[in-house]
Formats: C-alpha cells, sequence, structure tokens
C-alpha cells in the first residue's frame, strides 16, 4: 500500500507568514446574521452606470471575445495617456508606459515582484489596505509598517519614514486617498516626502485607486511631483471612480523599464486583462464624468451625514478628505476594534470593520463605509447611538 | 454654482421633504445659512415647486393618459405662445410641449376614462381654431417618468463585507 500523505506539508513555508484576513474571518459571522446593516463594503454601492454595461453587452454581441495585446488594448493606453497629461501633467507614453491589469489588486502584486529581490524591505504605510503586507511577503520580500496617527490625520511625515530606512530598504507603498482613514496627502506632504525618497534612493509604490474621490482640496498624482516619473509605480483603476469593482480593470504607469518588467510576468500569469472590461474602461473613460461627477457629489453628502452623526455620538471621528470611509476611534468605550464591532453586529446588527484589520495602528478605530444609501446610513447611525449609549 | 447650492437643490430634487437639519448634516453648514440658501432659492424661482410623486394605481385611482400630436395653423401676428395658452389652461392637460417634426405640438392629458379622454379631445382641443388636426396615443403602462423608475429599482448584489 502506498503511505499516505499531508497535504498541508507541501504548502510553501513563506505563505505561513501570512495571517488569514481579518475581513475574511468577520465575513463568516456576518453571513450568519440578518436584517444587518452593512457599513462594511469597501466598494461602491452603485451598479456600474448603465452607458458602461451597456457598451459592453454590445460588444460581446459584435464578437468582440479574443485576447489583447498583452499590455491591454492600445486604445485605451492612449485615453489613459491624456488622461494623465491632462488631469495631473505628467505623460506616460502608451505603447510602453502603460500597462492594463485585472484590477489593482494585480497591477500592486506585479509592481512588489517587479522590483523586489529576496530580503529587500518594503515599507506600507498603515492603516492600509489589507493587500500591502501580503503582497510583499508573497514577493520574498520584508514588509516594515508605519503606523500613522490620528492626531497627524492619518499622514505619514518624513521623519517617521526616515526613521525605517536601512540599506535593505527598496520602496515605499502609499495610499492616498486611504483606505480605511479616508486620508489626503496634499502637494506639499507630499514633496516632503518625495525629498526623503531621493535622498534614500528608493521607489514609490502609489495606489491611488480613489484620486477621483477626493472632497476637499486637490489630489495630487505622486509621479506628478518634480523629479518622481521615474520613481513612481503608480496604481489606478476604474473599481471606485466608475463603480465597476467585478469588471476586474485597472492599470499601472511607470517608466518603460518597470512596466516592461511587469508585463514580462503579467503576459505569463495573465495573459491580458478581459478584453470586455476593458472596453468598458474605455466607455467609461469617454463617457462616464457625468455619472463620476454625480457619485462624487452624493458621496461627499454622505460623508458629512456619518462624520457628523459620529462626532455627535461621541465616537471623535477625524474628517476623512477621500475615498468613501470614516474611521471613528472607539477609545472612548474601552474596548478594543474587533470587541466593539463584534458587540455593535452582535447587538445591533449594524456591520463595521474592526481597524487593526488594516494594521496595529487601527487597533482603537471602525472603519465605517458610507458606500450605502443615506438611509441605511442613518439607520446606522441610530443602532450605533442605542449600542454605545448602553455600554 | 457654488458647491453647496448644487448639494442643497440635489438632495431637495431627491426628497422636497429633507428638513434643513437633515440638509445641515449633509452639506456641513450652519441650519441657518441653509435656510437663507432655500429662500434665495425660493426667491429665485429656481427652486419652483415642492412635488410628490404619486402612484395614482396603487392608491386604487385610476387614471388615463394619452399623449396628443397636434398640427396646427398660426394666424398672422400670433405665436405658438396663443395656442399653448388656450391649452395648458385646461385642468386636464398635464403638459404643452412645442416639439419639432411632423407635428407642432405635444400635449398630455389625463382623464378618468378613455372614453373621457377622447370627448375631451374631440370637444376641447379638436375644435380649437388654430389645431389642424389631432392625432391621440393612449398611454398603456408608464416605465419611468421625469427620470423616476416605477419599477423596483435595480439592486446590487454585494458582499456584506469586502476590503
Ligand atoms: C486602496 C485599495 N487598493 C486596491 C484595491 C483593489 O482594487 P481593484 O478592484 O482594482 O483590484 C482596493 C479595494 O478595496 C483598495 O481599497
Amino acid at each position: 500500500m502506498r503511505t499516505q500523505c499531508d497535504p498541508s506539508c507541501f504548502v510553501a513555508d513563506h505563505l505561513k507568514k501570512v495571517p488569514p484576513s481579518g475581513i475574511r474571518r468577520f465575513f463568516d459571522i456576518v453571513c450568519e446574521a440578518d436584517d444587518v446593516i452593512s457599513l462594511g463594503v469597501g466598494e461602491p454601492d452603485y451598479i456600474t452606470p448603465w452607458h458602461i454595461r451597456e457598451s459592453c453587452i454590445h460588444s460581446i454581441e459584435q464578437g468582440e471575445t479574443s485576447y489583447t495585446s498583452n499590455y491591454g488594448l492600445l486604445e485605451l493606453r492612449e485615453q489613459i495617456s491624456e488622461l494623465f497629461s491632462k488631469k495631473y501633467n505628467v505623460e506616460y507614453n502608451p505603447e510602453s508606459e502603460v500597462l492594463v491589469t485585472t484590477g489593482v489588486s494585480e497591477a500592486l502584486d506585479l509592481a512588489i515582484r517587479a522590483i523586489v529581490n529576496p530580503g529587500d524591505e518594503v515599507i506600507v504605510v498603515q492603516p492600509s489596505y489589507v493587500a500591502y503586507v501580503p503582497s510583499v511577503i508573497f514577493a520574498g520580500g520584508v514588509p516594515v509598517t508605519i503606523s500613522t496617527k490620528m492626531s497627524n490625520n492619518f499622514k505619514i511625515t518624513p521623519e517617521e519614514l526616515k526613521n525605517v530606512i536601512n540599506e535593505n530598504t527598496k520602496a515605499v507603498v502609499l495610499n492616498y486617498p486611504n483606505n480605511p482613514t479616508g486620508a489626503t496627502m496634499d502637494k506639499a506632504d507630499l514633496e516632503a516626502i518625495a525629498d526623503v525618497v531621493v535622498d534614500n534612493d528608493l521607489m514609490v509604490i502609489s495606489d491611488e485607486v480613489y484620486d477621483c474621490l477626493t472632497y476637499e482640496g486637490e489630489h495630487t498624482c505622486f509621479s506628478s511631483l518634480e523629479g518622481m516619473r521615474n520613481r513612481t509605480i503608480l496604481l489606478n483603476g476604474f473599481s471606485k471612480s466608475y463603480a465597476m469593482t467585478g469588471f476586474r480593470i485597472a492599470y499601472a504607469l511607470g517608466d518603460s523599464e518597470i512596466i516592461s518588467s511587469m508585463m514580462l510576468i503579467h503576459q505569463y500569469t495573465m495573459l491580458c486583462a478581459p478584453i470586455v472590461a476593458q472596453l468598458g474602461a474605455m466607455e467609461a473613460l469617454r463617457n462616464g464624468n457625468d455619472e463620476l461627477d454625480k457619485m462624487i457629489r452624493e458621496y461627499d453628502r454622505r460623508r458629512n451625514l456619518i462624520v457628523d452623526g459620529l462626532n455627535r455620538i461621541g465616537l471623535e471621528c477625524f474628517e476623512p478628505k477621500g475615498a468613501f470611509y470614516a474611521f471613528p476611534s472607539i477609545q472612548s468605550t474601552g474596548m478594543t476594534s474587533s470587541e466593539f464591532a463584534e458587540n455593535l453586529l452582535d447587538d445591533q446588527k449594524v456591520v463595521t470593520i474592526p481597524g487593526d484589520v488594516f494594521g496595529e495602528a487601527g487597533q482603537g478605530f471602525l472603519r465605517c463605509s458610507y458606500a450605502t444609501s443615506k438611509d441605511e446610513i442613518q439607520e446606522a447611525l441610530e443602532r450605533i447611538e442605542t449600542f454605545v449609549n448602553k455600554t | 454654482m457654488d458647491k453647496h447650492t448644487w448639494h442643497i437643490l440635489e438632495i431637495l430634487e431627491e426628497n422636497a421633504r429633507a428638513t434643513p437639519e437633515n440638509i445641515a448634516s449633509q452639506t456641513g453648514l450652519p441650519v441657518a445659512e441653509v435656510n437663507d440658501i432655500i429662500s434665495k432659492l425660493e426667491k429665485d424661482k429656481i427652486i419652483r415647486k415642492y412635488k410628490t410623486i404619486i402612484d395614482w394605481e396603487q392608491a386604487g385611482e385610476d387614471y388615463v393618459y394619452a399623449i396628443i400630436e397636434l398640427k396646427v395653423v398660426l394666424e398672422r401676428k400670433q405665436g405658438y405662445q396663443t395656442i399653448a395658452e388656450r391649452l395648458y389652461k385646461f385642468p386636464e392637460v398635464r403638459s404643452v410641449r412645442l416639439i419639432s417634426g411632423d407635428h407642432d405640438i405635444s400635449i398630455t392629458v389625463r382623464g378618468r376614462s378613455m372614453k373621457e379622454v377622447a370627448f375631451f379631445v374631440a370637444e376641447k382641443i379638436a375644435t380649437l381654431e388654430q389645431v389642424h388636426s389631432t392625432s391621440t396615443h393612449f398611454v398603456l403602462k408608464t416605465y419611468k417618468e421625469d427620470g423616476f423608475i416605477f419599477d423596483e429599482p435595480e439592486k446590487i448584489k454585494r458582499l456584506p463585507v469586502s476590503p
């Protein structure tokens, strides 16, 4: 008889360093409850605008169902290049400096794999999106985290950055407007970071997927700063701004050396982004602005509503200037983030995400997504108030 | 138009009963300022009227609607304004539009029955001296009116939790 095997022995060692997503754990709890109001969703509550859906349906009818160039459809790359030239005054050659990917998720993985050698350190500013640390580990790199603070509006300072840099440091991952805090960094803030980046010869991976969702001040594109174009891998996409999460469509911009290295991985692991999604993205860039502006104004109103409400309840809430998350402190209640979120769900059936899911820096906070209707936000606020008053 | 005015108009367009307190909370403005802006918008006739959309069928009150296209003959010195006024003064007439194409004017008429609408058109509209001919189309079902869709809104299917 052949000997039995234990499949877990085959799992690669470095994966054991990656804990399961805290969000996933919460997901399992939520799915068992009903009549819940969810402020736990990290995607728009809009269905993709009809003109985009319609153009995708049409493209399928027309038989546009093939592979595309590994880089993505040239016309889409030209549109993206033109967008960045017009909006941020930064130039990318559509032939060689734009890579269309299946989501920022893929673009992030490619970016890190393209630059990280085993043992290289990558700085991740937290609280931040859950994929950064694991992506660094998957690439054989070493994640080094920096904790930003509410007292500093969740911005990273040049000193904090300098403190963790050493000879192994390769890159920094930035995400402004930020998930989960809603923090933004203005031009002057970013210039100070850029100085440190140059002094220490680093690359920046800038995830600007929420750039359009900036409600106060203007978004500054990191690569538009002087001298930063060739030091930046810029990630952006259609998931948030055009409510196209399920299409899985995004892009990376950078110098051709970097983009071609990312393309090398992409061509063997993904081949190309789905053509229907690429065509939908083209329609979004061509005709999506009115709907986008409307969504931005509505998010802005919900932002005011939820921040005002949370502060009234006594959960001190920093004013988020972008994305669609409020990040109130729950420290006054004496509970940990997980205790608060789990008890709130149990008691009042409101889903929020414990802040520490986004890194230790998020302990004592709660992520409340306002990508949900105003009626639901209002109802959720009432329930949270009831809960807070009880405890 | 400034950002706050825009917000206030969009909020009221969606819900005419939004309270000044609620609007203040959504815009970050003080309540008094919200009231001032709304008063000014009313005075400037930018806000024309606060309306309620009623599903009369749901209320058990059935109405019949018809779209009637008219060809008109204009008399000297009298433009379309005169015939438009003649038409819009009838309460049965719910809308009056000057249109391009085969016809000149399109009106919507509401009545309690097809017969009532047909008689109204025959007696009151077709007999107007400027009206050369009419073409009546009864409305069988309204799916969308003035941007408002009567079917249940499309619901987005999302996972309750995502990163
Ligand atoms: C900061 C951030 N980056 C990337 C992503 C993933 O985006 P995509 O749908 O383009 O993969 C998200 C989604 O929640 C996000 O919040």
